[in-house]
């Protein structure tokens, strides 16, 4: 009776305990990179929109304050999207007969809204509040990115719920004063660049996310990290 | 009944082993199940049928992922149905197969040799079964993977480990691990024999895989008792911690019936009693279709009794002591509780398992019970129907009276919940025909050494 196995089964056999480990782990860290690319994020991919919006032109080119368009920032959970009648307060002057901007003009002639490709989308499960962060302390850019360097708009964060969590456990280290929250050009404190607050200047982002926390009333951590904070 | 299952002399024991077999004659008779070209026509029903119910099983299940859980009969209050109930009573039948193969390996119980092997094939099919539950049970098995495991998901949430059903997850999990592994290796030199007994290539192929290369060499028998050794030292705490955990899963909480401190010993001893109802339920049958009175003998079906007894009847004692701790506590709500179980519109479920579970079981005192295998049979199926009654009455009776009446409710299963639980017993009589049929069900090895011929004088 010849044998049942060729003798490199025994080297077989040894490899594929190896193998195995070395399978399990490759998997187990390409499916942890995958949840967080892009490819599932859709981070840093910039959506086609019905007219070609440029941030970067509008806000660092002209010089547009965020408000100007999102008018309900401050005051409400949605920022809001601007109506046709805010583009056509500059563009029924400018512009006027550009090819790109024709979806703006008829938007504005027939009454029909511009059906804008939603960049920010969180899941519907999620409560959340544009104006209590903005009077917390949080800016713009600290979740929006450089949105004055976006030609077109994209997701500079993954909006992961453990991106939110990374803040909401230590809101002091992202925190700056109300004045610059619209400011997207903002320098956290440095032993070089003091950062004033109330008359008092600030060379660390540590002292200054302390004081802040204080100055705002910010709640505990544990508050803020509570489920129902966000899931309601 | 045949010839060797016939009583020896009073104040004689059965033996462990029918008389005149030797060690060719065992590995035959063991093997031939295995390597038969002639598949018993009984074995194809029995699978034909398990595999109707494991299709039964596939249907409710699938429908319950299109529709969710509202085809169950759960509500509030009673949020907790079949789902946990069955959960929990497959989850201690396991627990015989591991006190077989551990504690009474740990013991030198000699007699356990026979039964081992399928017991332990038994705990692996049954907790695959409990493990459906809490996978199924909320309706979307695809999220139970974060919110059972604990792993870097991208929510940055981890699963509450101050809760008893974090703990379930990890006792389960292990005693699967350490069951399987355990009766993995106690089958490497079994199939080392039928590598060796087969005549086709193809089938020395695959069952030489399974050997891992077993040559059966002085240094191999070496490690492989140490290793047999050392799993069954680390088995033997689990026999006691993983129903002890399931029970925390009640006692835990603050509800009336469950928050008590002797669940766990209640539920050990619950799980080895259904555990062994389960074992004779199984070998009663396995012995006389294929035969294996010689090898499962009486001795075998008595022991397993007794050890039912003396189980039963620490299960009869806590029964005692929930009445009793309701009355002790003064506690209107416990009170209320006991009377609920007494008088409420479940009592009928709670009569039909003190029937179950402890009057029927007393029929064990008597030898003749003990020796005669369809009156065991019997037994085993009513003590299985109502350890299966007593976690209904757990769960049950203890959800639809909450503490305000105007929170009181009744749970009325569907026929959904019934199909999955006769489903789940398709797929465990088919995994285990399965078993049977391709592995060698009794441990060939270990039933050499009780071969008289075994004994060598030093």
């Amino acid at each position: 009776m010849s044998q049942t196995f060729h003798r490199s089964a025994n080297t077989l056999a040894r490899a594929s305990i190896l193998g195995m480990v070395l399978l399990l782990s490759a998997v187990g860290s390409a499916l942890f990179k995958l949840q967080r690319s892009p490819y599932v994020t859709g981070q840093h991919i910039a959506p086609d929109q019905p007219v070609p919006f440029s941030h970067q032109h509008h806000v660092a080119g002209l010089g547009l304050d965020c408000r100007y368009c999102h008018t309900s920032v401050e005051q409400s959970s949605f920022a809001g999207i601007p109506p046709t009648k805010t583009c056509m307060n500059c563009h029924a002057q400018i512009w006027t007969n550009a090819a790109l901007l024709e979806p703006v003009r008829n938007s504005f002639r027939t009454g029909e809204s511009l059906q804008w490709t939603r960049v920010h989308d969180l899941p519907d499960f999620v409560y959340f509040n544009h104006s209590i962060h903005l009077n917390k302390g949080v800016g713009c850019e600290s979740c929006h990115g450089r949105v004055d360097e976006m030609p077109l708009m994209y997701l500079e964060n993954t909006l992961q719920m453990e991106w939110c969590l990374s803040c909401h456990r230590e809101p002091e280290k992202f925190l700056r004063p109300r004045k610059e929250v619209f400011s997207m050009t903002y320098q956290q404190p440095s032993p070089e660049h003091a950062v004033e607050v109330g008359g008092t200047k600030y060379f660390s982002q540590e002292k200054l996310g302390a004081a802040l926390k204080d100055m705002y009333h910010l709640r505990t951590m544990r508050d803020i990290t509570s489920c129902s904070t966000c899931h309601r | 009944m045949q010839g060797p299952d016939q009583l020896p002399p009073k104040g004689i024991r059965p033996p462990i082993i029918g008389p005149g077999q030797t060690f060719g004659t065992l590995t035959d008779r063991i093997t031939g199940i295995v390597l038969t070209k002639h598949t018993p026509i009984f074995w194809f029903a029995i699978v034909g049928f398990a595999l109707m119910l494991f299709g039964m099983l596939n249907t409710a299940v699938g429908y319950l992922l299109m529709k969710g859980t509202g085809i169950w009969g759960i509500n509030i209050p009673v949020g907790w149905g079949f789902a946990i109930v069955n959960f929990v009573w497959w989850i201690g039948i396991g627990h015989a197969g591991t006190l077989i193969s551990a504690i009474l390996l740990l013991f030198k119980q000699s007699w356990r040799t026979s039964i081992n092997r399928f017991a332990e094939a038994m705990t692996i099919f049954a907790v695959m079964q409990a493990g459906l539950f809490p996978l199924i049970h909320t309706g979307r098995p695809w999220l139970a993977v974060y919110w059972l495991f604990p792993y870097p998901n991208s929510m940055g949430v981890w699963p509450q480990f101050r809760s008893p059903l974090i703990w379930d997850v990890f006792a389960v999990s292990t005693y699967f691990t350490v069951s399987f592994l355990f009766w993995g290796i106690g089958l490497i030199p079994d199939f080392a024999t039928l590598r060796d007994s087969a005549k086709s290539l193809m089938v020395r192929r695959i069952y030489g895989l399974f050997a891992m290369g077993w040559r059966g060499s002085a240094r191999h028998w070496h490690r492989y008792e140490t290793t047999y050794m050392l799993l069954a030292g680390l088995a033997t705490p689990l026999v006691l911690s993983v129903h002890s955990v399931v029970s925390l899963d009640f006692a835990v909480s603050v509800v009336p019936g469950w928050h008590t401190t002797f669940f766990p010993p209640y539920f050990v001893a619950g799980a080895i009693y259904s555990g062994f109802a389960m074992v004779l339920l199984l070998a009663i049958p396995f012995r006389y279709l294929y035969g294996m009175q010689d090898f499962i003998t009486l001795r075998h079906l008595q022991n397993a009794a007794k050890v039912m007894l003396a189980t039963g009847m620490i299960v009869a004692y806590a029964y005692a002591l929930e009445m009793f701790l309701g009355w002790y506590s003064h506690d209107k709500y416990e009170l209320a509780m006991v009377h609920n179980r007494l008088h409420g519109p479940y009592a009928p479920y709670y009569f039909m398992l003190i029937l179950c579970n402890i009057i029927i079981p007393q029929s064990l005192w008597l030898n003749k019970v003990r020796s005669t295998p369809w009156m065991l049979f019997l037994v085993a199926v009513v003590v299985n129907a109502g350890m299966w009654l007593e976690r209904f009455v757990i769960v049950v009776m203890s959800l639809q009276r909450d503490f305000l009446p105007s929170s009181w409710g009744m749970y009325w299963f569907t026929k959904w919940d019934v199909m999955i639980l006769v489903g789940t017993m398709g797929f465990f009589t088919l995994l285990f025909f399965l078993f049977i049929r391709f592995m060698p069900a009794i441990s060939i090895t270990e039933m050499r050494t009780l071969l008289p011929q075994a004994k060598v004088k030093e």
